[in-house]
């Protein structure tokens, strides 16, 4: 219990990281352009694919966010020897439910995709921001694998009792 | 194992008069409604599952029409603009060679939600009338597309990508067609519709199958 819930710590800081710092940066004939994960947030911003910006906002960082600081919510006081916080429980089933909408490592191999198909056009240098995105992929499946959703339920259960 | 040939009888929740919850896994008496542990809805079988599954299978397949037909891509050299559906840009890169690529943009993005359209509308089917499918490989079939079905939204990421990073002016640009939007509804529209299939129906045809 403890490990998760410093995975979770450590990918919540990782997705600070991977969100602000430019992430891929392309050169083309002298010309530069950058961006970071909040640019491709940003990306349908304008015109009519507006609603599509709000979706991939929430399904690569809103909802793993959300994820993160539920599970954190939930089980970081018991970590610590107290009774479980007072909503700990909805928490938890809101982790649980969201956990197919988060898709951060879905993004991941959308960027792959996507660098081949610009790798032709011009040079593309990956910036700070992809490793942290990268490792805070790694960080949340392992995470996802640690956690058994049983022993969980029954640990907040018996807690919450105690 | 003295009885391989046929699964021993087991006791299920249902038959002795209980109902377990699908999220923490606690068996309450039959008839509750709110699970003690978790606070998650309570239903020993959801009776309304297979008509969410069909509504939002066909919602998925009407905005999967769209998604192909119109351009997803919109790139701009010098000032020349060239639309890109779904296929099309899959071709592109396996005219360019990356016949890696091409096989996976293609893959999640055409044949995994054609599969799982017709996997879904199979399994709905099956667990209604007597099909092909039997035993256990009904809830692998199931198992596989729940898990499958984030994965088509790569195409939508990689636009997204493409989008924000290719905004070099006058020497190229590529901006989102209204076909992505198309595509990211008809891939949500199939996971809420693999979502809200109740396991337990499988379970049911299973026993059916093996009685």
């Amino acid at each position: 219990m403890t490990q998760i819930v410093m995975l979770a710590v450590t990918a919540a800081i990782l997705m600070m990281a991977a969100i602000f710092f430019p992430f891929l940066e392309l050169d083309a004939g002298g010309l530069n352009s950058r961006s970071s994960v909040f640019d491709a947030v940003l990306a349908f911003a304008s015109g009519p694919l507006l609603p599509l910006s709000l979706a991939v906002a929430a399904l690569i960082v809103v909802l793993p966010l959300v994820r993160l600081a539920a599970v954190t919510y939930a089980l970081a006081p018991m970590v610590f020897g107290f009774a479980p916080a007072a909503h700990a429980e909805p928490a938890m089933r809101l982790a649980e439910r969201t956990r197919p909408w988060a898709m951060a490592e879905i993004f991941i191999v959308g960027v792959a995709v996507a660098l081949v198909k610009v790798a032709g056009l011009a040079h593309v240098t990956l910036g700070p921001a992809f490793w942290a995105f990268l490792a805070l992929v790694l960080i949340t499946v392992l995470n996802d694998n640690l956690m058994c959703r049983l022993t969980i339920w029954k640990t907040l259960e018996d807690r919450r009792n105690s | 194992m003295e009885n391989a040939g046929r699964p021993q009888e087991f006791l299920t929740a249902r038959r002795a008069g209980l109902v377990g919850c699908r999220h923490c896994g606690v068996a309450h008496p039959a008839g509750t409604v709110r699970c003690s542990r978790c606070g998650s809805a309570l239903a020993s079988r959801d009776t309304r599952s297979l008509q969410h599954v069909w509504a939002w299978l066909v919602a998925g397949m009407i905005a999967f029409v769209p998604a192909n037909i119109y351009p997803m891509l919109l790139t701009t050299t010098f000032g020349k603009t060239a639309e890109n559906t779904i296929v099309g840009g899959a071709i592109d890169l396996l005219l360019h060679g990356e016949i890696a690529v091409a096989g996976i943009v293609f893959f999640a993005s055409v044949v995994i939600p054609i599969g799982k359209f017709l996997a879904i509308g199979y399994l709905a089917l099956s667990v209604r009338r007597p099909t092909a499918i039997r035993g256990h490989s009904r809830q692998r079939l199931y198992e596989v597309v729940e898990f499958i079905g984030r994965w088509s939204m790569i195409d939508v990421f990689v636009v997204a990508i493409l989008t924000a990073l290719v905004q070099l002016n006058f020497v190229a640009a590529i901006n989102p067609g209204i076909a992505a939007i198309c595509f990211a509804l008809s891939v949500a529209f199939t996971m809420v519709s693999a979502l809200s299939f109740d396991p337990k129906t499988l379970w049911d045809a299973y026993e059916a199958d093996t009685a």
